[in-house]
């Protein structure tokens, strides 16, 4: 399924370079892998010797601060929306980046859409893995939609208040 | 009032562009009506019974002239010449076509104002006292508030998909005209011992299916933390609301389920760890956004001509008790323009009354409209000199009514006759209703004396709070409507309870009329019918409608 990748700052369509292994399944030995929190709470310690970049994958009703100690062997968090209508790993992608500090890749899977992904973007997700069949190029076009934001987020961008208080030189330089 | 600046402006006009994207994405299949639907929803676009609905957004109820007529156009262009006011302070539109839709969303980008929000499970339009800025009995202009709280909940990343709807009201004064106690969250604006401004706040306030009162969750916020607190209660709210049952999920029933110390405990834990944010507000901004509520420059006015032509003419003298209120401003009033007509659609408008009521705004009330809670206009400035000659303008216009707050200034949802959600209709009852007691009121003047009628049990018409309440039920295949006594939505806020059995459609009309005329030979000298039953209790309008059985 078609992923975009915004790490750069720019989105991308991007082949993915993850895999994500099923409960009970092995792990593939030359790909970076996810696996569920449990099987992450079941087998961390035995992991610790593996090489490879590892992710954990958040369905939605599940809690980040249930693995905050892990967070620096982790080099993704998957966060799944199983829905067009519960918006909780909102919350989630903003405490691990703004509380958390998590530097790795957020990424959004499930039933993502265009439509969402700005907001996604803004709250601290990099990557989205569009539901099957969506179209990655044309949803690109999604992050250039709104060039005004009103409140702070994990995007860091100024706010509309932020830019109408700047000194005066700023606001012409900006 | 605020007036948009240059990037207001370009976030509403991208926001419309936005949608006509996603319209035409509908239209050529590539957006299936499920992935559609929420996206529609937040632009305001509902799919009813007939036709689709637009319901615009009114921050905090307040237009100005422009505003209105820009919104009798959309009525007469692509509508059928009318609109209707609705409970949260906006303008529904009943017969909107879906590719008319985004050229609806640029004309009010070009007239400075969208239809962001005003549906979805999101942070709604904010409410306030139409008599905010002009009450005398006012700590602080509740007003800069609701605008900064419409900017951080515009398109919020974090608060687009909640367990439900989330509504927030304001209210300047102690007195509570903003029924802030029946909302998601609730401020109350208060001072602190050193004089600084903020809010009480309440959270858990809300009717539907099951009605409750907020509760007391902080007793003083500073007014610089104000989005950070939100925050704080939307963050813990998304996270924990529950998402299982569409009607177990608004704050109330998580605030319930957890108590009130449990969730304070909570909020304030969140809250101390975004408090120190840029959530706080600076003082440049608020200064800015403060300014452009400042009072219009108001002349020397004077009362003498008033009070002459009170005494010359008693149908003058009916209206001006009824639909004015008392001005800070000395030889000011301010006047509500009653939707209510006798026989009337409760909150309907025609694109002409629009147009005409727009230059009365200009030519006697500062070019400003408000929209009421209870589906009135309010123009808020007016000199009393100038009264009786507004007046006439009105009353040649059929907005006159001399009703405010009395028993035919009745509250209604569109119902049955446009509303897919729908249980009974709402509107003819209204009508009836209204023509009914319209005379029994001139014989007995009945006073403050609230009715609201609901189409189905999400209560959009507020029942629960009426004095009266009506709710519009389905059974066995007919309409059947439950009267609930003693509701109130001011600051001695209480929940309406059922009286018995509901009443057919034929039979509605006369059991409120014997539930008026029971009060009538219980109620001592003049008091309201609300504190009558207060004091009797519901056993004599038990028994006269429902004998003894």
């Amino acid at each position: 399924m078609p992923l975009i990748d915004y790490g750069n700052g720019n989105p991308a369509i991007a082949d993915d370079a993850w895999t994500h292994v099923a409960d009970g399944a092995a792990l593939p030995p030359d790909r970076p892998a996810t696996i569920s929190l449990e099987r992450w709470k079941a087998e961390r310690d035995g992991l610790s010797g593996r090489n490879l970049p590892l992710g954990v994958r958040l369905e939605s009703h599940e809690r980040i601060e249930e693995i905050l100690p892990d967070l620096p062997r982790l080099a993704l968090i998957a966060l799944d929306f199983p829905n067009l209508n519960d918006g909780r790993h909102f919350t989630t992608a903003r405490l691990l980046r703004e509380r958390y500090r998590f530097g790795g890749q957020v990424r959004a899977t499930g039933q993502v859409l265009r439509d969402q992904i700005d907001l996604m973007r803004r709250c601290g997700f990099d990557a989205f893995e569009l539901a099957p069949g969506k179209d990655g190029a044309s949803a690109a076009a999604a992050f250039e939609e709104i060039s005004v934001v009103y409140q702070p987020a994990a995007d860091t961008r100024p706010t509309a208040a932020q830019r109408r208080n700047r000194p005066p030189e700023q606001a012409v330089a900006g | 009032m605020y007036a948009y600046d240059a990037l207001d402006d370009r976030l509403v006009r991208e926001r419309a562009a936005q949608f006509r994207g996603q319209v035409a994405r509908r239209i050529s299949g590539a957006l299936s009506e499920d992935e559609f639907k929420p996206l529609r929803l937040r632009n305001g676009l509902y799919l009813q019974l007939h036709a689709y609905m637009l319901r615009v957004a009114i921050p905090y109820g307040l237009l100005n002239a422009d505003q209105l007529r820009a919104l009798a156009r959309i009525a007469r262009r692509y509508d059928r010449g009318y609109g209707h006011f609705t409970t949260r302070q906006n303008i529904q539109f009943n017969w909107i076509r879906l590719e008319d839709a985004p050229d609806i969303l640029e004309d009010l980008a070009a007239a400075g104002m969208h239809a962001i929000q005003t549906s979805g499970n999101c942070i709604r339009n904010t409410t306030t006292d139409q008599f905010a800025g002009v009450a005398a009995d006012e700590i602080e202009d509740p007003r800069p508030w609701a605008e900064i709280i419409r900017q951080w909940s515009t398109l919020h990343p974090e608060f687009s998909f909640l367990p439900r709807k989330f509504k927030v009201a304001i209210s300047g004064s102690p007195n509570d005209r903003a029924a802030i106690a029946v909302h998601d969250i609730g401020l109350s604006m208060a001072r602190a011992p050193d004089g600084g401004t903020g809010f009480r706040v309440w959270v858990g306030g809300g009717l539907g299916r099951t009605p409750m009162l907020a509760e007391a969750i902080r007793d003083f916020l500073p007014g610089e933390d104000l989005l950070s607190y939100l925050e704080a209660i939307l963050r813990v709210y998304n996270a924990e609301g529950r998402r299982d049952n569409l009607y177990k999920s608004r704050i109330k029933i998580l605030v319930s389920a957890l108590g009130i110390d449990r969730f304070r405990e909570l909020v304030e834990a969140e809250w101390a760890l975004i408090r120190d944010s840029a959530l706080r507000l600076n003082e440049a901004e608020i200064s800015r956004i403060r300014a452009q509520f400042a009072p219009p420059a108001y002349e020397v006015a004077e009362a003498r001509q008033f009070a002459a032509r009170r005494m010359e003419d008693t149908a003058f003298a009916r209206w001006s008790t009824a639909n004015l209120f008392s001005h800070k401003q000395p030889g000011y009033a301010a006047v509500t323009v009653s939707l209510k007509p006798a026989g009337g659609i409760p909150g309907d408008i025609t694109a002409n009354q629009m147009v005409a009521l727009a230059d009365l705004a200009d030519e006697y009330s500062c070019g400003e409209i408000r929209v009421t809670h209870r589906q009135n206009l309010v123009l808020a400035h007016v000199r009393q000199d100038r009264l009786y000659d507004l007046w006439r303008a009105l009353d040649s216009l059929d907005l006159a009514t001399p009703n405010l707050m009395r028993v035919t200034d009745i509250v209604a949802c569109p119902g049955l006759d446009f509303c897919g959600l729908a249980t009974a209709r709402s509107i003819p009852v209204a009508q009836r209703l209204s023509e009914r007691l319209a005379e029994i009121d001139e014989r007995h003047d009945l006073g403050e004396l609230t009715i609201n009628i609901s189409g189905c049990i999400n209560s959009c018409a507020h029942h629960h709070v009426g004095h009266i309440g009506i709710l519009g039920l389905e059974k066995a295949g007919a309409e059947s409507y439950q009267v609930t006594l003693g509701g109130s939505s001011a600051e001695d806020a209480s929940l309406g309870k059922i009286i018995g059995r509901g009443f057919s459609a034929d039979e509605i009309v006369a059991a409120i009329e014997t539930i008026i005329l029971t009060w009538l030979e219980q109620r001592r000298d003049g008091e309201r019918f609300l504190d009558s039953l207060r004091r009797t209790g519901p056993a004599p309008f038990r028994e006269a409608l429902y004998g003894q059985d």
